[in-house]
């Protein structure tokens, strides 16, 4: 018979150590997979993690990462929070389109006209959607109980839905000779997310993650708010003796991430993804999630994880254009990652005892 | 498969003392009660009357010597106290015994036979038995059907049910078979795990800090018992730091202070103050209840009626108290009879009625902990780990979640780190808490040295009102003394002090006033002085299963 036994003590080491061997221990199951399915898994490997940085088509594909990192790290930044706390948020997904949803609103309802105030109100009506979405979830843990885990993630169908039936319906673009989607906000200049720097794929989100990435260090490792947080995540008992409202906090770490998600989503729609559509959803919020738990819940370690999960996202694209490997390849990629990390923590936490019994 | 073989070997060793059908069973109760060593010592005078020694015992976990070339015997029909500090080695040596660990070095021996269990079943069926300080029973199952659970081979309900009130008439422990654990008294509770015990027909019974749950009458009628059992032949193992209790019912002592055995004596030859210096090593700190006057009233409690947290909860029931400026009012009573919920009714934790709690004329039923730290109105939550720290924080992360306010540690929300760092180091100080430093995690302190930290970060925030719940559970002679003392100047200094505490010994020597807690309801508080133990027995609710004599 096979035990884990509790280990008495964890090495701090293994804190930075099990990210790595969770990346390692992926690409050499990668490989496996690809051999098996008749690839090179050498080729592939570094089709999916060098070739967007170094090889031929690095020039269009390095400023990709930054593209693709931007909404991951904004929205695990807050999800990190909440995951501190014992709050688990499952629904960014959800939060994301809504915000997406409210922002292109906002820009809809203004448009033709040219204002100032726009893309900052596009923002803040991005981040309120994503927010409510989120407080939705709250509410129901709050006055019934009920797990954010399955509402929110119940929600993200909902959201999905609403995307679907925005394109379709109100938000259709009048002069899109009946194509489902709405107006292309690219080409709307107030309402633009536009590159900033040319060359770096740096849009304004990129800007907002890594403010949140700063933002987040200081709450939780100096503000007596992330104290809080992260005492409730530890000891609840002694969070509630310290002062916390379980219920005050519940809504703080729903209401934050969901803004953080909902905000990632109006920049996607209002930049590289341009307008709304029915798959408006592409699994940031998803991914942002292994992105949270990659990088230890850590502020700084996300900002690493998002730009390392970004990567597979275009190595993958990569390889199914040069490679013709599966459009799956890349969520097979996530998942391992997801599950190595997983079982490397818990073998850092227990040990494996095999014991003879009688 | 080990533990099996030994008990076959003892049933054959028994055989002739057993009836066939005995045999067949194969059920320890059945052999009760059999001397099994009366026999077979008698053959080797060398170790007559020894029932258990240990020689040159060591144990060595990462980083400490927990047991140090230990070596004591225990006689025939004595109760034999195994004192110490808490860390002293005490639990690791009777671990030892019981079979929960391995000696690294050294040899024990159980009449006479080499002893060295590899777990608790082969202890057992050598002849030990333990009852622990923390019961392990199940609230839904009936006495009868918990018992049954911890036997390796159960006989039928019926048998069982008449052998457990057989063996509970025998010594004297009145318990009903068929009554459900969870309409128990602790003192009961301790019954089923004692009676659990007896059915072994044990030579070598471990009691670990028995009384810290009992009323004083259940106390006198546990001791009862346990004469009974010494009378019998089989020796007792007592482990408490109860000087008291020590004094007037064993007959030999062990002490043990940093893994080695320091002293052996007789425990009625010396007062409670040398053994405590026995203990520590020292002199002991003589306390000191001088220059304190009951003042003005500060905190008053009202009508404070509150439901039960939890479904094992104590409602609260129209509680009413006050406390004055430099006075110290106890509260006795066994736990789980509303004391934590008394407690969070303090701190903030759970609101009550407008108007219920008061602390200097401002009613503070609404407000929340930090609000009421403000006020002036400071708590010691009885669980160290968890609840009055976070166990993964260092000490400095600790001093956050009280002191952030009063002490200034934090400023619009953002944390002064070096101030925190300097309040922990401060608390350290004061205190005589032991650790490297203030970087150290909580769960990385011993509870002595955790409870003094944790009182020590309350009593330098100067308080109006300091309400603490057991302050000396768990704790060591030495840190339990500096704790009381802390109190005291506290009081000295004209702040009031709620102690609540199981341990009537430590409210007798802090209280001005004493009331007692009983489910939910509190007495009405009377002078500490000229209270004997019986009066106090009476008001913490008399002694379970004795109110038919009392009547």
């Amino acid at each position: 018979m096979i035990r884990l036994v509790p280990r008495t003590e964890t090495a701090p080491v293994w804190q930075v150590a099990t990210p790595i061997l969770a990346v390692l221990a992926t690409m050499i199951a990668g490989g496996l997979l690809f051999a098996v399915m008749g690839y090179d898994p050498l080729a592939a490997i570094r089709t999916i993690f060098w070739d967007p940085l170094f090889g031929q088509a690095a020039a269009y594909s390095r400023p990709q990462l930054l593209v693709k990192a931007g909404p991951l790290i904004l929205i695990a930044s807050g999800l990190a929070v909440g995951f501190r706390a014992g709050i688990w948020n499952i629904g960014a997904e959800g939060q994301y389109i809504i915000g997406g949803l409210c922002g292109a609103g906002v820009a809809l309802a203004a448009y033709p006209g040219e204002h100032w105030w726009l893309f900052p109100a596009m923002i803040a009506a991005g981040a309120a959607g994503g927010w409510a979405w989120g407080m939705i979830p709250a509410l129901l843990r709050n006055s019934f109980g009920a797990s954010e885990i399955l509402v929110s993630l119940m929600l993200v169908y909902v959201a999905e839905r609403c995307a679907a039936w925005m394109a379709f319906g109100p938000m259709k673009n009048p002069e899109g000779f009946g194509f489902p989607g709405s107006r292309n906000l690219q080409q709307y200049p107030s309402a633009a997310n536009p590159e900033l720097i040319a060359g770096t794929g740096a849009h304004w989100g990129v800007f907002a993650a890594a403010l949140a990435v700063l933002a987040t260090w200081v709450l939780m490792s100096r503000h007596i708010r992330g104290l809080h947080i992260r005492a409730a995540g530890l000891a609840p008992r002694a969070a509630r003796f310290a002062g916390v409202r379980p219920e005050a906090l519940v809504a703080f770490c729903l209401g934050l991430s969901g803004a953080l998600a909902g905000m990632a989503g109006l920049f996607e729609v209002a930049g590289p993804a341009g307008q709304i559509t029915d798959s408006f959803g592409s699994g940031y919020g998803f991914t942002a999630i292994i992105v949270a738990f990659l990088g230890r819940l850590n502020p700084f370690g996300i900002l690493l994880a998002g730009l390392l999960l970004a990567l597979t996202y275009i190595g993958g694209e990569l390889a199914q254009l040069t490679m013709q490997l599966p459009a799956a390849t890349v969520q097979v990629f996530q998942g391992m990652l997801l599950f190595f990390l997983l079982g490397f923590d818990l073998l850092t936490r227990f040990r494996v005892e095999r014991r003879i019994t009688a | 498969m080990r533990a099996e073989m030994n008990e076959s070997r003892q049933i054959f060793r028994h055989g002739a003392t057993l009836s066939p059908t005995c045999r067949t069973v194969q059920l320890p109760a059945a052999r009760f009660p059999v001397y099994a060593w009366n026999g077979l010592t008698k053959g080797t005078n060398l170790n007559a009357g020894i029932v258990f020694r240990a020689e040159g015992i060591g144990k060595s976990y990462p980083g400490v010597r927990a047991n140090d070339d230990v070596s004591f015997d225990v006689r025939e029909g004595e109760i034999h106290a195994l004192l110490g500090e808490n860390g002293a080695g005490k639990s690791t040596l009777v671990k030892m015994i019981y079979g929960l660990v391995q000696p690294d070095d050294g040899r024990m021996e159980l009449m006479g036979q080499p002893h060295r269990p590899s777990d608790p079943r082969a202890a057992r069926a050598a002849g030990v038995a333990m009852v622990f300080q923390h019961f392990s029973l199940f609230d839904a199952l009936t006495v009868a059907e918990n018992i049954a659970l911890g036997m390796e081979n159960p006989p039928p309900r019926r048998d069982l049910a008449a052998r457990i009130t057989q063996v509970s008439t025998e010594f004297g422990l009145p318990l009903n078979p068929a009554r459900r654990i969870v309409t128990l008294s602790a003192g009961e509770r301790q019954r089923v795990e004692i009676i659990r015990c007896l059915l072994q027909n044990p030579k070598l019974l471990i009691m670990d800090e028995p009384t810290s749950v009992l009323t004083p009458q259940e106390t006198e009628l546990l001791f009862a018992t346990l004469r009974t059992l010494a009378g019998q032949g089989r020796a007792i193992l007592y482990i408490s730091h109860k000087l008291e209790e020590i004094r007037s019912h064993c007959d030999r002592a062990t002490i043990l202070r940093g893994g080695r055995v320091v002293d052996s004596c007789d425990p009625r030859a010396h007062s409670a103050r040398e053994l405590a210096a026995m203990m520590v090593g020292g002199q002991m700190r003589e306390i000191d209840r001088t220059g304190r006057s009951a003042g003005t009233v500060l905190l008053d409690l009202r009508g404070l009626t509150m439901a039960a947290s939890s479904a094992e909860g104590t409602s609260l029931k129209d509680v009413s108290l006050s406390v004055r400026a430099g006075e110290i009012l106890g509260i006795g009573g066994v736990a789980g009879n509303g004391q934590e919920e008394l407690l969070a009714a303090l701190s903030g934790e759970s609101l009550s009625a407008p108007g219920s709690v008061t602390l200097e004329g401002r009613d503070l039923s609404r407000a929340g902990p930090e609000a009421r730290r403000e006020a002036g109105l400071l708590a010691a939550p009885e669980d160290r780990l968890g609840h009055a720290a976070v166990p993964d924080f260092s000490l400095s992360e600790n001093t956050l979640l009280t002191a952030g306010g009063r002490k200034g540690l934090v400023r619009h929300g953002m944390i002064d780190r070096p101030a925190a760092r300097r309040y922990a180091e401060a608390v350290i100080a004061n205190f005589d808490v032991r650790t490297p430093g203030p970087g150290t995690a909580a769960r990385a302190l011993s509870g002595g040295n955790l409870q003094k930290f944790v009182i020590g970060r309350e009593v330098l925030q100067a308080p109006r009102v300091l309400v603490v719940n057991q302050p000396t559970w768990g704790v060591d002679a030495g840190a339990a003394a500096a704790v009381r003392q802390s109190l005291l100047d506290l009081a000295r200094a004209g702040a009031g002090v709620i102690v609540i505490s199981q341990d009537l010994d430590e409210l007798l020597e802090l209280s001005d006033r004493f009331c007692a807690l009983n489910e939910g309801r509190l007495s009405a508080p009377r002078p500490t002085e000229g209270l004997s133990l019986d009066e106090i027995g009476l008001m913490l609710g008399g002694a379970h299963g004795m109110e038919a004599a009392q009547a």
